[in-house]
This record gives structure tokens, C-alpha cells and sequence, in this order.
């Protein structure tokens, strides 16, 4: 209980907000059962018209509730898991950089600068690009634009642990050197990075939002930007089709932010 | 050489090999995608025999090992030869030209808006940390800072564009209005605000938020007390000293965000339709064409290295600590 006390009212709103989202998505199934795009009534059906369809909807017929709901899915499955990456990533890029130092470090940290360089969001459409669109693609493709600030934290971190006695003890107990970089140093650089993991959830959302905006997302599956993009069709008659999965991304992105907040506020993340 | 000169020569040496990594990396992405450059040039005629394709193949070094063929890319590049684009049929460098300066105008919009904006607000909310105009400021530039640009463009569009139609839906000028001079550039700054304040947005609560936190960080130095024991004025304080400090980190993140909004302005471009650089980006995909997806991540790199140069000289401007050091 006292790590919820110490999350402070943001960081509590945040996490509170977050679970439900999750929830959203893990009990789709239950809470409107069938497939989300199957067609299911009257086209462009305003929101809260009828019981059937509380949120209204589209186009096509399909209810608008159960396309945010399996929206929330991909969302928070692309989002976690790309940001994932990009911390282990950009930790293992960090580490070696800071630990092996010399050229093996100038020349990580060239490569580091230059995918800093390109916009992460051209970088993923250039992953998407040659891969094709699905779902660990999309993964690969948002966490290649977003591991770089793990790096530079992480290796910041481990030039300041290199000197300290543990490693000194490690290495006269014999460790192999690569052993103490990610035996001993990572798990103790670690700290600075995982508090870059909300940013970086909260970036890969956008992107992955922008990206099945523009429609180059999994085209079998419904994500709230794709359904921002068949909202835009008919901005005119329906703005609420693009209005309303616009504003769950909002709620989503803002609850993750909120609990970053929170747990940076009191500092349990750095060491 | 006059240090501002060295400054420069260091800074352009210390993005060679930056750029050369993306080149390296530009041209895997280039052998990774199906086709080559020969490809894409008779895509346009239909076709050749292959005796003809081969001659061509050969005469641009394609027939070669990978190396070779690294050399004659770095080389046609070195020559301004940034290859031909499949989906425009015209040298992809050429059409880069023609759309770069109505995204660095929108991107310079938005980054000076967002930065002045951001910044004042900033001061307003970190004069007084735990005040309720900093609550408030903080709580609505957290919202703002969550709102994804290209829905705020379409929630913009729907509200001053088709119910108050105060502005126009989307281009960069009304088309074969027959406008000129002043009355042009009018027609222009209209059909930019939309655009700019949905890309300026989210920046501008980033650097509200840095100028507030940094703010709130300043204020606990042993300095300020200082400033307070001797008898300054709250606002001189806040202005002079505080804010000045302040505001170095900002500036910082304006270098680092030029990449992130070049990003930006690929959807808010899509969402407007507006003619520009980032739109380029997402066409040069959606219709296969992988000479110009390249040729725009090379630009923007550029673009980029430019603007954190830009924003080098800035710093050395207001922080009279790095003038001395170099």
C-alpha cells in the first residue's frame, strides 16, 4: 500500500485509468461479443441514439463501441511491447557503449546519433515499408525510432557505475568482462532508462496511432487511427466517428503520462 | 579562424560520420526493397528486353558486388544524384525541391509559436510554483501534451472550418484564385493556421512544461536567496534571473524536437493536404517508391543537423558559459 500512498493523486488517477483501459481490452469479447467489423446495423447512427449501439455507427454498420474496444487491444499490445524493446534495445546499445568505451563506443554512439537524426516516425514507415504492415512489424518499426534515449541514459549511467568497487570486485572474482557489463552494471543502470518507459509508451501510442491513420497499420484488425481515417470520410455528416477513438487515445496516452508522473514523483525508479 | 568560424567547421565534422551511418543504413533499406534503380526508370516505359536492361544495369555499376554498388550510390549522391522517383517519373531531388519550403514554413511557424508560447506560459506557471495558475497551466498542458496532432487538426477542421467556416478545409492556397503579392501571402497565413496550431501544440505544452519544472528547480538555489536578501522585485527575479536560466534546457529541446516534428508534419501535412515535404513521405510509401522515401529520410537528416546547428549558435548566444569553454 505504500507504493500506492507515494504514486500521489496523478500518478493514482493514471494507474486507475490504465486498468480499466486494460480491462477495456482484455474482457472485448465479453462486453460486445462478435466480430467487430461485422456489420450490424443501420449506417451512421448517431451516438447514444439506441441501446443497441451506444456509441453509434460507421459507414458501414458496425458498431462503433466494439471497434474502440478490439482498438484498445492493438493499441496497448503495440504500445507495450515496442516500448519494451526499445528499452531492452537501447539498454544492451547503452551498456556496451559505456562499458567497452573507446572506439566501440564512438562508433555505437554515431549510430545512435544518426537514428536520432531521422525522425522515428520516417524510420517506421521506412520499416513498414519494406516489411509490410502487421503487428510485430509494427512493433519493429516504432521501437527502431525510439530506443536511442534508453541508450544515451543507460550508457550515461554505466560510465558513472564502471569505476565503482563492485565492478572492481567482479572482475578479480574472474568474470568474463561481457558478465560484468550485463551482470553487474546493467541491472544497476537500468533505473534511469525504465523511467524513460512512459515517454516511450506514450510515444509509441502516437506513432502507431499516426501510422494505421495514414493507413499503412495492420489491415485486418481495427485500431483507433484507422478508425479516425473512416471517420474522415465523412467528417462532415459524422464527425463523432473520428472525434470519439481521438479522444480515447487522448485518455489512454494522458493515464500513461500520469502514472510516469507519478512514479517519477517519488523517485522509487532512480537508484 | 575566429571562433564562431571553428565552431562551425567542428560541428559540420562532427556530422560526417552521423551522416554516413545513415547513408549506410539508407542504402540496406535500398537493397532490402524489391526492384532496382533500373526497375524503377523503365516502370515509366513499360519495359525493355533484357539485353537493354542489362546494358543499363551495367552502365549504373548495378551488375556489381554490394560494395561497388555502396560506391556508386555514395557517388551519384555526392554528384546531387539522389536517383529517380517511380510514382513522380522525375529525378526524386527535383521533387524534394519543389515541397521543402512549405513544410520548413510550417515547421518554423509552429516552432516559433510553440516556443515563445510555451515559454511565456512556462514563466507565468513557474513564477510561482504550487500556485493555482501553475496547477492549472500544468494540469492543461499535461491534457495537451496527450492529444495526438492529426485528430486535433480533423477536431479543428470539423469546428472553424465546416460549422464556423472562418477558415479553409485544407491546401496551401486557394487553387487559381489568381492572387498576388499581399493578397496571396494573405491567402497563404489562412490556410496555414489550422495546420500550424495543430502541429504547434503538443510543443507547446513540452516546453511549457520544461520552462515550469526547471523553473521550480531554480527557485530552491542558494542564488535566489541571494537576489531576495539584496532587495529585488519579485518579477525582476522571475524575469532577469529565473527565467533566464530557465529557458537554456528549452532551447536544447528545440533541436532535439526538429526531428520529432519533421515526423509531425507528415500526418498534419496528410491531414490538411497540403503539398509539402512530410506528405511526401507517406505518398513515396503508399505508392512504392523507395528512391524517394530515401531521398526524403536523407533531407530530413539534413534538415535535422541543420537545425541543432542553428540551435548550437543560439546557445552559445544566451549561455555565455559555452562561449569561454570553447
Amino acid at each position: 500500500m505504500t507504493a500506492w500512498r507515494q504514486l500521489g493523486w496523478e500518478g493514482r488517477i493514471g494507474l486507475v485509468l490504465l486498468a480499466v483501459l486494460i480491462l477495456m481490452a482484455l474482457l472485448a469479447p465479453w462486453i460486445v461479443p462478435g466480430d467487430p467489423l461485422a456489420i450490424v446495423g443501420e449506417p451512421l447512427t448517431p451516438p447514444f441514439t439506441t441501446e443497441l449501439h451506444i456509441l453509434g455507427t460507421d459507414r458501414l454498420g458496425r458498431d462503433v463501441l466494439s471497434e474502440l474496444l478490439y482498438g484498445t487491444r492493438i493499441t496497448l499490445l503495440v504500445a507495450f511491447f515496442s516500448a519494451a524493446a526499445a528499452l531492452v534495445v537501447g539498454s544492451i546499445v547503452g551498456t556496451l557503449a559505456g562499458f567497452l568505451g573507446g572506439f566501440a563506443d564512438a562508433v555505437l554512439m554515431r549510430i545512435t546519433e544518426a537514428f536520432q537524426t531521422v525522425p522515428g516516425f520516417l524510420l517506421a514507415l521506412a520499416a513498414i515499408s519494406v516489411t509490410g504492415p502487421s503487428v510485430p512489424t509494427l512493433i519493429f518499426a516504432i521501437s527502431l525510432g525510439n530506443w536511442t534515449q534508453a541508450a544515451r541514459v543507460t550508457r550515461a549511467e554505466v560510465l558513472s557505475l564502471r569505476e565503482r568497487d563492485f565492478v572492481a570486485a567482479a572482475r578479480t572474482l574472474g568474470m568474463r568482462p561481457l558478465e560484468i557489463a550485463f551482470r553487474e552494471i546493467l541491472p544497476n543502470a537500468f533505473g534511469p532508462a525504465a523511467s524513460l518507459a512512459a515517454i516511450s509508451v506514450a510515444a509509441a501510442i502516437l506513432i502507431e496511432a499516426a501510422l494505421s491513420f495514414l493507413g499503412f497499420g495492420d489491415p485486418n484488425r481495427v485500431t483507433w487511427g484507422s478508425m479516425i481515417a473512416e471517420g474522415r470520410t465523412v467528417l462532415r455528416a459524422a464527425p463523432y466517428l473520428s472525434i470519439v477513438p481521438g479522444l480515447a487515445l487522448v485518455i489512454t496516452v494522458l493515464s500513461v503520462h500520469l502514472v510516469g508522473r507519478g512514479l517519477s514523483r517519488n523517485g522509487r525508479l532512480r537508484p | 579562424m575566429p571562433p564562431l568560424a571553428s565552431f562551425f567547421v567542428k560541428r559540420l565534422l562532427g556530422a560526417i560520420p552521423v551522416l554516413g551511418v545513415v547513408l549506410v543504413g539508407s542504402f540496406l533499406l535500398l537493397e532490402a526493397a524489391s526492384g532496382d534503380a533500373v526497375d524503377s526508370y523503365v516502370a515509366r516505359t513499360g519495359g525493355m528486353d533484357a539485353d537493354q536492361l542489362a546494358q543499363l544495369r551495367q552502365a549504373w555499376g548495378l551488375d556489381q558486388g554490394p560494395l561497388q554498388r555502396f560506391v556508386a550510390y555514395i557517388s551519384a549522391l555526392a554528384h546531387g544524384d539522389f536517383g529517380w522517383s517511380t510514382a513522380f517519373q522525375r529525378p526524386v531531388l527535383s521533387v524534394i525541391w519543389e515541397r521543402l519550403p512549405v513544410t520548413l514554413l510550417l515547421m518554423g511557424i509552429a516552432t516559433a509559436l510553440a516556443f515563445f508560447l510555451g515559454s511565456l506560459l512556462g514563466v507565468i506557471a513557474g513564477a510561482r510554483p504550487g500556485s493555482l495558475r501553475d496547477r492549472f497551466l500544468s494540469i492543461g498542458s499535461l491534457a495537451l501534451y496527450a492529444v495526438p496532432g492529426f485528430w486535433l487538426g480533423l477536431v479543428l477542421i470539423v469546428v472553424f472550418a465546416v460549422n464556423l467556416r472562418w477558415l479553409p478545409v485544407g491546401g496551401i492556397e486557394t487553387i487559381a484564385s489568381g492572387k498576388t503579392g499581399l493578397a496571396r501571402l494573405g491567402d497563404i497565413a489562412t490556410h496555414l493556421v489550422l495546420p500550424v496550431a495543430s502541429l504547434a501544440v503538443v510543443y507547446l505544452a513540452l516546453y511549457l512544461r520544461l520552462m515550469r519544472d526547471r523553473m521550480s528547480e531554480i527557485w530552491r538555489d542558494p542564488f535566489v536567496l541571494g537576489l531576495k536578501a539584496r532587495g529585488l522585485s519579485h518579477g525582476r527575479i522571475v524575469w532577469r534571473h529565473v527565467a533566464r536560466n530557465a529557458v537554456l534546457p528549452v532551447v536544447t529541446m528545440l533541436g532535439l524536437q526538429a526531428a520529432v516534428m519533421l515526423g509531425g508534419s507528415v500526418v498534419v501535412e496528410s491531414v490538411f493536404a497540403i503539398p509539402g515535404f512530410g506528405r511526401l513521405a507517406a505518398e513515396a510509401v503508399s505508392r512504392r517508391d523507395t528512391p524517394l522515401l530515401l531521398g526524403v529520410i536523407l533531407c530530413s537528416a539534413i534538415t535535422v543537423i541543420i537545425a541543432n546547428l542553428l540551435v548550437d549558435l543560439a546557445y552559445g548566444k544566451l549561455d555565455p558559459r559555452v562561449r569561454t569553454i570553447r
